[in-house]
């Protein structure tokens, strides 16, 4: 008897509950219908532009052809994810697209790091500034100005090739030698990025608390020995959530600085997965092949970027989620 | 204060060497491609190692530059791209970023759900790229502005900057019967001001480099924006079109300094707006940085 009395409350409750939501929600929209209007063109952007090609990623499970459309196309299944592990690219696009990230883990990641903390030594503000004013510089200018100006310095009668012949270096096309371009990437990038990447931990080495340093030097610490308790570990967090994001873009080197930079010649160990899905999908048109290369090329580094952030958790108690 | 001890002074010494080392090797690239553009190409052929100045003097290259067509045309593109994409990447980013940043809103935190879902699914290059072709956007100039109108890292440094604004404020306004619309024209984005400099700051730069959509949605060589024009110069190496009405002597050499005068053009508007905007953009770094 109560327990069928209690039933017939509980669902009584839950039909008022219902009701309450559906009221609730209809005076939010009555109340709120300018807002909701004015949102209208960004949900519609975010649904076209990002979720669209969310839908179209089904035809990395179908043979696309243009004509039958998305949706007409028929089924193949994991097809093309079979040709791609077998092809003879697989590999060689892994490798590259590993050991360039790699490559920037070790030398690009701590150089911002370095940067901010000499900057933050530096006993003069204005100098301090006008270091930051022009190493911040190279940030803005495009990357085809970039690249047009390595292909430029590296040619073989180039500026970097003048040089080192003065020292009886012999002169050498490096941007058609494989062995070079991970080094000229990654160098580059730095030279790019450094003082742009030094401001987040700038800001971090701002919001130290500077009683932590009066206190510090009260019991006789000098500057290294500060930089070494105080400073290292106020900007650990942040150096920490960057690290779980670098790892997660791991398997995503931007395609657009290599597409510039890479060719035929050096395709051996520049040819990563976002220049093979611009080459084999948009210029040679297999769409589908290309379409499943980069959704595994996607899963893969989500679940990198997972992996690290839960064993982040672990290790430091910092993390993105 | 306590005296430096000699460890510090060294360090000091040191890191002050370090940092102007730095600067030469950010600089020096910038001053070489401008020495070298304004140098006369003829001497500049012969001239081995660094420069410290122009060598010899002459404006043929920027002539040469001014006088092609093509980077009259991608000029002309640029600025349209810039100003007609910045201003529509300006309106939406703040609508968007008005309206997650009201309280007591229903759908606020679904809709917020759905955004930042798309900054780690993506469908990727292929799926874009069909899309924005079978939405017919292609070879038009706005395959160049509406893919890209919103940049939810944007998007949330612009909502943080308006959810500092003090809830007092629109609710008086509120009260003397003022629109939600009335209360973002007037009110919020009046008081965000530094935030919406960075905003158009970045929105204009990514604009201004922008290369890579040109290349893929772009057919019509009449659409094409100063970079891709660019990228024809100075990495595919045509500067042969240019140099047609030289004699066949003077081919090479003035082929290298329109490359120098072409990097000059492209660069020096960014150069010259970057002191002006530069306390804005880490301004809007920090924002980004900081909270959230």
């Amino acid at each position: 008897m109560d327990t069928v009395k209690t039933a017939a409350g509980a669902a009584r409750k839950r039909a008022r509950s219902e009701m309450s939501i559906w009221l609730t929600i209809g005076r939010d929209l009555r109340r709120n219908k300018l807002l909701y209007l004015m949102v209208l063109p960004v949900i519609a952007y975010y649904v076209i532009f990002d979720y669209g090609p969310m839908y179209g990623l089904q035809i990395a499970f179908k043979d696309y052809s243009p004509g039958d459309g998305i949706w007409g196309s028929p089924w193949v299944g994991f097809d093309h994810f079979v040709e791609f592990f077998n092809s003879y690219y697989f590999w060689r696009l892994i490798r590259n697209t590993l050991l360039i990230n790699v490559y920037e883990l070790i030398f690009g990641f701590p150089a911002p790091i370095v940067l901010a903390l000499l900057l933050n030594e530096l006993r003069r503000q204005y100098f301090k500034r006008i270091v930051q004013t022009i190493t911040y510089l190279p940030h803005f200018i495009s990357v085809v100005v970039v690249v047009g100006m390595l292909v430029d310095f590296l040619a073989r009668d180039g500026i970097v090739n003048q040089l080192l012949s003065s020292f009886g270096i012999a002169s050498k096309s490096y941007l058609s030698e494989p062995e070079w371009f991970r080094f000229i990437y990654v160098s580059s990038g730095i030279w790019q990025q450094v003082g742009w990447s030094s401001i987040i931990y700038l800001a971090a080495l701002s919001n130290i608390d500077p009683t932590l340093y009066e206190a510090a030097k009260v019991d006789g610490a000098g500057r290294w020995k500060q930089m070494l308790h105080i400073t290292i570990p106020g900007i650990m967090p942040t150096v920490i959530i960057l690290l779980i994001l670098k790892m997660g873009s791991m398997m995503s080197v931007g395609s657009e600085k290599i597409l510039l930079m890479y060719n035929p010649l050096t395709y051996d160990t520049a040819d990563v997965i976002s220049t093979f899905v611009y080459r084999k999908g948009i210029l040679e048109a297999n769409y589908s092949y290309t379409a499943a290369v980069g959704l595994f090329n996607a899963v893969i580094a989500f679940t990198l970027l997972v992996l690290s952030n839960s064993i982040s958790k672990r290790v430091s108690e910092t993390k993105l989620w | 204060m306590i005296k430096p001890t000699l460890g510090e002074k060294t360090f000091d010494a040191l890191n002050v060497t370090a940092m102007i080392v730095l600067c030469f090797l950010t600089l020096y690239p910038f001053l070489f491609v401008a020495f070298s553009s304004l140098s006369d190409p003829g001497l500049l052929a012969q001239h081995r190692g660094l420069l410290w100045k122009p060598y010899g003097f002459s404006l043929n290259a920027y002539k040469a530059v001014f006088a092609n067509p093509n980077i009259l045309s991608g000029y002309r593109n640029t600025l349209f791209y810039v100003v007609v994409g910045t201003f529509f990447n300006l309106i939406m980013t703040a609508l968007g970023a008005y309206f997650l940043s009201r309280r007591n809103v229903f759908f606020k935190n679904a809709i917020m759900f759905m955004i930042v879902v798309t900054m780690f699914f993506q469908g990727g290059l292929i799926p874009t790229y069909l899309l924005v072709s079978n939405l017919g956007l292609t070879d038009t100039p706005w395959a160049m502005i509406i893919p890209g109108a919103i940049n939810t890292w944007n998007l949330i440094i612009m909502r943080t900057s308006f959810q500092a604004v003090p809830v007092s404020l629109e609710e008086s306004a509120k009260i003397d019967g003022a629109s939600e619309w009335t209360v973002m024209w007037r009110i919020i984005l009046p008081l965000s001001i530094p935030v919406m400099a960075v905003m158009v700051l970045f929105y204009a730069v990514g604009h201004w480099n922008a290369w890579f959509n040109a290349m893929i949605y772009l057919r019509d060589r009449e659409l094409y924006p100063l970079q891709l024009i660019l990228r024809e110069i100075l990495i595919t190496n045509s500067t042969d079109n240019m140099t047609t009405d030289a004699s066949g002597v003077d081919k090479m050499p003035i082929g290298e300094a329109i490359k120098y005068a072409t990097i000059m053009v492209a660069t020096i508007p960014i150069l010259v707006l970057y002191p002006f905007l530069q306390k804005y953009f880490v301004k809007g770094v920090m924002i980004g940085a900081l909270k959230e």
